[in-house]
């Protein structure tokens, strides 16, 4: 155990398809802008989904923040997490490691950042083309790294000389999530001072085309791409593929006092189950006594009432589940639909991440919670009739809310798993 | 294509990879790309990639691992382009 068993983050960094790094995130969030665009080889590639939620202008931050043999070994994925991790570093008030200084190890810090898919850019565009054409020889030495299981957070652990536990986890869309749960145990347990925890998916008509054939992505809003993301919308039709990362800097409480850390928020509390696939859950459904058990078991590791709940950032994604998690958190908070605290999906902005979205969006949750506000949720006007009875809980606008002091996140994913967090307010 | 031009071209290839920077200023035929510019070993591979594209030529696995200096590279791509 850390002396006080107490976890808080001293640092954020994001890149999302609606704005990079969290100054720019918050106003795009308190202001609704929508990340999401048309893809034109989407289009020429017939996909039934041809939007999609990209980060802007990242070759440009690339070539600033990274040299250049690094950036031959990193794809979408690598370079959008490495750019969130390195500046949830700096945010945390640490310089970055010089290049080629070999001295600055530190055995305290870790990182845990996964992805939900991995590396198939780089295995659709190089990997696959070179060894089927017999030239393997050609593929040279940045493949691996690229599509290993682990290469974002050994990627990281490079560029920021981490000397704990340093690993990529992998639960689907519920990803970025467990990431920070995972990261805030391991801190709370004592094992580590620091962690950089988070999600990371690249931007890939690889990593897409196989949600695009189970007909699970929104296909109806081509033309109107900033209206394709609907979570909770009567008109609904799919999600939208996003991609970007979310990092958290989480340090143990005496860490960041011991260095007068400005801290952006505690973790008061999380938890990670499974549904096992039964009572209605299978690889792509979540079991509803799963959900709800999840959220009901973060709020006990939090020690704190449900009532107590401000907001809820939900995983909420613009497909037939939606009204179904609506009604779990209804019954988890043992609250009635008229007392349902806001509810809001930051997916309706910058689409869905998949293994990054976890993680993101607790990177909006804790912005929410710095500027007193719940953001909007975009284009549900037209609330689904089966949650109609909630419809007050939903903000179509920003919702200043001055008094914000806790917001809940959860995030599933295939294969029937859940993830849950509670974050609360700092006042430094 | 004359010798110097080669080894003109072959530390363009070889900078990007080199962690040493300083060591570049004072480049020859006898520096080391691994000792002396600090090249990441695993690289080596990826940097005669780069040299069969830029020469248009094909380096074998053996003439490969004989290439410890810049002048192992200089002498095996000219041998290869005259």
């Amino acid at each position: 155990m850390s002396e006080s068993g107490r976890v808080v983050v001293t640092g954020m960094g994001v890149v999302t398809p609606n704005a990079n790094g969290t100054a720019a995130f918050s106003r795009a969030l308190r202001e609704g802008v929508s990340g999401i665009r048309h893809i034109p080889l989407l289009a020429e590639l017939k996909f039934g989904c041809q939007v999609a939620g990209v980060p802007q202008g990242i070759d440009e931050i690339a070539e600033r923040y990274f040299a250049a043999d690094e950036l031959r070994a990193m794809n979408s994925s690598h370079r959008f997490g490495s750019i969130a991790a390195i500046d949830a570093w700096t945010d945390a008030g640490y310089d970055r490691p010089d290049h080629d200084d070999d001295s600055a190890l530190d055995w305290d810090v870790g990182a845990i950042l996964g992805t939900g898919i991995g590396g198939l850019d780089t295995t659709g565009e190089k990997l696959v083309p070179l060894v089927d054409a017999g030239r393997v020889r050609r593929l040279g030495s940045t493949i691996v790294e690229q599509v290993m299981g682990s290469g974002v957070s050994a990627r990281i652990a490079g560029l920021l000389a981490l000397g704990n536990q340093v690993t990529s986890n992998s639960s689907a869309c519920s990803t970025g999530t467990e990431a920070i749960i995972e990261g805030y145990y391991r801190i709370r347990s004592g094992r580590a001072k620091r962690m950089l925890c988070g999600g990371t998916e690249g931007a890939s008509q690889y990593i897409w085309g196989g949600f695009d054939s189970m007909r699970v992505l929104s296909r109806k809003y081509n033309d109107e791409p900033e209206k394709a993301s609907r979570p909770m919308s009567a008109t609904a039709g799919g999600f939208v593929p996003g991609s970007g990362a979310g990092v958290l800097h989480l340090e143990s409480l005496e860490s960041a006092q011991g260095r007068g850390a400005r801290i952006h928020a505690e973790i008061l509390g999380g938890a990670i189950n499974c549904g096992g696939h039964r009572s209605g859950g299978s690889m792509t459904a979540p079991n509803p006594q799963g959900v709800q058990r999840c959220i009901r078991q973060a709020i006990e590791d939090a020690g704190i009432e449900p009532g107590e709940i401000d907001a809820i950032s939900g995983h909420l994604t613009a497909t037939g589940a939606d009204p179904r998690e609506v009604s779990s958190w209804e019954q988890a908070l043992h609250c009635s639909p008229e007392t349902l605290p806001p509810i809001t999906s930051t997916k309706s902005m910058i689409g869905h991440g998949l293994g990054a979205a976890g993680a993101m969006e607790s990177v909006a949750c804790i912005l929410m919670l710095a500027g007193g506000f719940v953001h909007s949720s975009l284009n549900c006007e037209d609330v689904h009739p089966e949650i109609e009875a909630y419809a007050d809980s939903i903000p179509h606008t920003a919702r200043e809310m001055p008094d914000l002091k806790t917001i809940i996140k959860a995030g599933f994913g295939f294969g029937d798993v859940n993830t849950c967090a509670i974050f609360r307010r700092w006042d430094n | 294509m004359t010798k110097e031009e080669i080894f003109t071209k072959v530390v363009e290839i070889v900078r990007p990879f080199v962690k040493s920077k300083e060591a570049l200023d004072s480049v020859d035929e006898n520096t080391n790309i691994l000792q002396d510019l600090k090249v990441n070993s695993a690289r080596l591979v990826d940097i005669i990639l780069d040299f069969e594209d830029a020469f248009d030529i094909e380096v074998e696995d053996e003439d490969a691992d004989a290439v410890n200096t810049i002048g192992d590279a200089v002498r095996l791509i000219g041998a290869k382009v005259s």
